[in-house]
């Protein structure tokens, strides 16, 4: 299945643990860079109350939800136990510095 | 090539070491470890339970030799160290087997003291110290009737109730005619015979015993009386002796233990000595908590991290006898100075003492109830001020813990539906289930499954008390310091103090000094760390905002559908009709939601975009307004009233103190939000009495109080001092704040810490030493110089705009 990568910018553009926000007509989509600069995707809503994930403290490859500080996995998208709930993920990838986002989520969380 | 560690002790204190050495430092040595017993590691203190059957062997192996394989350790058991021969720098065993060494570490234990009586050689006649003992006791058992246990104390009862248990008649001998006279005090210790005497021991006391009496095995005792009792096994808990002989042998200098250092190394740099053979500042030990304290130490300098310091430890004792509940710390006993605080319940069996001292917990005593025991040893240790639970304290922390809603019932009594946690919704029943179905023994463990506990908190000393009673309190586990979160071992104060010694000045160079556990921490550390660093270091350390919480990072507080609230500062709680106006301005042309008057003078712009912000700030700075800080832990607001400019009774122009008062302090950074106020006289209309630090004026001046709370837990202030001029006010609420900021933990309001440090600490910092009080003050101006830049007009002016916009819009 080909993905239809979008140009969203570059990883200079985000902060070392930390996020930005890409909006889409679909919802907005988190984009977070980790210490160690990987990029990862998912959508802005915290499967909790629907906390912006964007807004939290990233650390490792978690980010700790600004409301109620739920920690969500970066890499799939799931609340680390004991809570339960998932965010939906993107593909992301990275060429050079540049971002590419595919705004089809991942399938396998249905808060999508 | 490696260096080598040799170990000689395969008990409880050196293998912990061990443990806490491969935690820090896996690769460092190849390890050697002897042990004169024929296993791996056991845990010993659950030989009671073994001998009572509640245990088997099996399951009180803390380590086993698979263990020692896996971690490539060297194990020769059942060994003993013969020699230490420091020249050659080698140890020698029985059987001829030698290790050379780099360091070593000496964890010989200590054996039972033995009656120098006639006869005590006779078969029979045994201590309470190892797997072997407890094999004789239920040899025994199974083949005899009569056992004598000599030794009322800890270790003798422990014994006199296992072997009671496996169907012996039992006496115990006290030379005394209390029991556990070094825990009991004689109302404790009489609950306890009376209760051990309806279970069916027998007591002899005080009793000196002169002879056993035997041809190869024992048949009987004999004391100085005269009298003689039938016997055929004697167990001897009389008292333990640290096995010093193997160290003095070596020429290492030993008084009653082996004596070590802070870092628990002894004369010669290179022999480590730990556990109950070593005797620090004058003190040897007989439990494994301070032991466990030991080896983080020991562990700690073996590893080359030489940040940790052995200091001695408080201890705690519990004695594991099933169905009786004893706990005992401290100065039980008190002194001249020392007065106490004493409930006594016959009917229920209840008896508790508290030895008090300056206000501070010195000494506990409980017998029937233990609930709340490591509660009154946590305010014992910490030094918590307990005047003001004076009145309460011995009903137990259900009758302080909560909001002030009264009195709680205790919780063991408290129905499975009633509500434990209100913010969470979280009845008693979810909690102890959740405890029993998901075994759970922390704090942490029930906040994360059951959110009781996470929000506010102030049922925290609930949830701890259903943990004691549900878990019982595992006093086996070192009480040792809370660490700052799970990423670290090390508490906030060594935290803070290594940064101080260290000059550590960001945030991965504290991680890497102090070995934190998680590539770049979690959102607890990193917080508070950043505050740390602030307030260490002003004007020179570089803030990190990805380490603070979204409220600090974007300077306003986000609200539960993801917009903004905006708080601009009124200074001292006073506006303007341009101000006013201009908020109506903002109000209407960014479609504010609402607009809300404040608990703090001041008003609230509510539902805002993010990405507006450094417009509608841009637009409020045109009338003068900065950032409120509404949204840090920082200075909040000055709450005032009219005063002595307008109201009949003012004293002094308290609105003119509480703005030089803001402007003095406005834009620092505190380890939790802090607030204050200035009324014009004792009525108080500004509530000074529940702030962090409240003035009210009176005739003759002013007066400062401190430590005060409105929120979750009310607290009214504490008085600190009377000044006679507006300079000394703000002399004190710089030096005071400045304290507050170097001094407390980052999360902890002023209320807690003063309670945790004591008014008199605060007293004898700025009010005692005018020289020390004039010091921080200036340390507080001089950081000021840095904090008060408005935030605001910083963003206005497009720094951090990436915080603001998103990253890009599609579509
Ligand atoms: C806005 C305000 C309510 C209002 O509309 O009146 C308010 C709003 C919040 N308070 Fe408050 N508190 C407000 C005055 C108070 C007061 C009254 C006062 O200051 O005189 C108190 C009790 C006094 C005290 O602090 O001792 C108060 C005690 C708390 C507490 C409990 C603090 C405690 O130590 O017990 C919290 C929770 C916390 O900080 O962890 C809290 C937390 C909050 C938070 C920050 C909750 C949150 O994390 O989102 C609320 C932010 C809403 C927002 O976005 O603005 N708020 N809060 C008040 C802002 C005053 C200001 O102008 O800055
Ligand atoms: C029955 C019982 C109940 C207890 N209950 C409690 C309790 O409830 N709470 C509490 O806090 N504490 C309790 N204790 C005390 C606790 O067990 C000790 O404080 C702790 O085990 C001491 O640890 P250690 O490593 O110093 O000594 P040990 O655990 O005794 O280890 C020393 C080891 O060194 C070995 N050794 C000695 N000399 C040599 C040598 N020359 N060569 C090779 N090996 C050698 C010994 O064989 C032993 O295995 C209890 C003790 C006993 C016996
Ligand atoms: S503003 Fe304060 S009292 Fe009101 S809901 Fe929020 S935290 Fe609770
Ligand atoms: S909305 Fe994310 S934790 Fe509650």
């Amino acid at each position: 299945m080909s993905k239809d990568w979008i140009e969203v910018g570059t990883i200079n553009e985000i902060p070392r643990k930390g996020a930005r926000v890409v909006r889409t007509p679909e919802g907005d989509i988190a984009v977070f860079r980790t210490a160690d600069d990987r990029i990862f995707a998912l959508r802005d809503k915290c499967p909790h109350k629907g906390g912006p994930l964007s807004q939290g403290i990233v650390h490792d490859t978690r980010v700790a939800c600004p409301l109620h500080d739920w920690k969500i996995r970066l890499d799939t998208g799931e609340a680390v136990a004991p809570d339960e709930g998932c965010a939906a993920t993107f593909p992301v990838k990275l060429e050079g510095e540049t971002i590419y986002l595919s705004v089809k989520p991942d399938e396998g969380c249905p808060n999508s | 090539m490696k260096e080598k560690l040799v170990v000689i002790g395969n008990g409880m204190a050196g293998i912990r070491t061990v443990e806490e050495l491969l935690k820090l430092a896996p690769d460092m040595y190849e390890i050697v470890v002897f042990g004169e017993e024929p296993y791996g590691n056991y845990n010993r203190i659950m030989l009671s339970p073994v001998l009572a059957g509640d245990k088997t062997i099996d399951e009180i192996m803390l380590n086993d030799e698979q263990w020692y394989a896996d971690h490539g350790i060297t194990l020769h058991k059942g060994k003993r160290v013969v020699e230490i021969d420091r020249v050659r720098r080698q140890v020698v065993a029985e059987d001829g087997t030698t290790e050379s060494y780099d360091r070593l570490l000496v964890a010989t234990g200590s054996r039972p003291f033995i009656l120098p009586v006639p006869g005590n050689d006779l078969e029979g006649v045994i201590g309470f110290r190892d797997i072997a003992d407890v094999d004789t006791m239920l040899e025994a058992a199974r083949n005899r009737r009569h056992a004598v246990v000599i030794g009322g104390g800890l270790l003798g009862l422990e014994a006199a109730n296992g072997l009671m248990q496996q169907g012996m008649s039992v006496t115990v001998v006290h030379l005394l005619d209390t029991l556990m006279e070094r825990q009991l005090d004689r109302p404790a210790a009489e609950m306890l015979r009376k209760t051990l005497e309806e279970r069916g021991l027998h007591f002899l006391m005080p009793a000196e015993t002169e002879a056993i009496i035997g041809q190869e095995r024992v048949e009987k005792v004999r004391f100085r009386d005269g009298t003689e009792i039938y016997a055929d096994l004697v167990v001897m808990a009389v008292g333990i002796r640290p096995n010093v002989e193997l160290a003095k042998a070596a020429g290492i200098h030993c008084e009653r233990g082996i004596v070590v250092n802070d870092t628990l190394q002894t004369y010669d740099p290179r022999v480590y000595a730990i556990g109950e053979c070593v005797q620090h500042r004058g003190k040897t030990y007989g439990l494994v908590a301070p032991l466990f304290e030991m080896a983080r130490v020991c562990a700690n300098h073996l590893a080359r991290l030489g940040i940790g310091r052995y200091e001695g430890s408080v201890t705690s004792t519990k004695l594991k006898v099933t169905g009786i509940d004893l706990f005992s710390a401290g100065d039980f006993l008190g002194g001249p100075d020392s007065e106490e605080l004493v409930f006594q319940d016959a009917a229920r069996g209840v008896y508790r003492k508290l030895v008090v001292e300056n206000n501070r917990i010195t000494g506990v005593v409980m017998f029937g109830d233990t609930i709340d025991g490591s509660w009154y040893f946590d305010l014992m240790r910490d030094g918590t001020d307990i005047s003001e639970m004076r009145e309460h304290i011995l009903f137990g922390q259900a009758h302080l813990g909560d909001s002030g809603h009264g009195e709680q019932n205790r919780v063991a009594a408290m129905p499975d539906d009633a509500e434990i946690c209100g913010c969470n919704g979280v009845c008693k029943g979810d909690i102890v289930k959740a405890i029993t179905e998901k075994k759970l023994f922390t704090l942490e463990d029930v906040r994360a499954h059951t959110k009781a506990s996470s929000s506010c908190g102030s049922c925290t000393g609930l949830v701890e008390a259903l943990l004691a009673h549900v878990v019982g309190g595992d006093y086996s586990t070192a009480p040792h310091l809370k660490p700052m979160c799970g990423c670290t071992e090390h508490t906030h104060d060594e935290v803070r103090e290594q940064i101080r010694k260290q000059a550590l000045k960001d945030i991965p160079s504290v991680m890497t000094a102090l070995d934190w556990k998680t590539p770049d921490g979690c959102p607890k550390c990193r917080t508070a760390l950043n505050y740390y660093l602030l307030c260490e270091w002003p004007g020179e350390y570089q803030d990190d905002s990805q380490s603070r919480f979204i409220n600090e990072r974007a300077h306003a507080n986000i609200q539960k559908d993801g917009t903004y609230s905006v708080i601009p500062r009124m200074w001292g709680g006073g506006t303007t009709p341009q101000e006013l106006k201009k908020i109506a301005e903002v109000a209407e042309k960014y479609n504010v939601k609402t607009v809300h008057v404040t608990g703090g003078q001041r008003i609230g712009l509510y539902g805002l975009k993010k990405e507006e912000l450094p417009r509608i700030w841009r637009d409020l700075e045109e009338a003068g307004f900065v950032s409120g800080h509404a949204y840090g832990k920082a200075l909040r607001t000055v709450k005032t009233c009219v005063g002595k400019e307008w109201c009949r009774f003012g004293t002094q122009d308290s609105t003119h103190l509480g703005i030089e008062m803001e402007k003095l302090t406005w834009g620092s950074w505190t380890p939790h939000k802090f607030k204050m106020a200035a009324s014009g006289c004792p009525r108080n209309c500004a509530e000074a009495t529940i702030k962090d630090l409240g003035v009210v004026c009176v005739d003759s001046g002013y007066e400062i109080h401190v430590g005060g709370n409105g929120g979750v837990k009310v607290r009214a202030t504490d008085f600190l001092v009377h000044v006679k001029t507006e300079e000394e006010v703000l002399e004190y609420v710089a030096a005071f704040m400045q304290l507050y900021r170097e001094n407390a933990h980052y999360l902890e309001r002023t209320a807690p810490w003063i309670e945790r440090v004591g008014l008199a600490f605060v007293k004898e910092q700025i009010v005692e030493d005018e020289q020390n009080r004039k010091l921080l003050a200036e340390r507080f101006r001089r950081a000021q110089k840095f904090a008060q830049q408005d935030p605001w007009k910083e963003r206005a002016e497009g720094s951090d705009r990436h915080e603001f916009q998103p990253l890009k819009e599609i579509g």
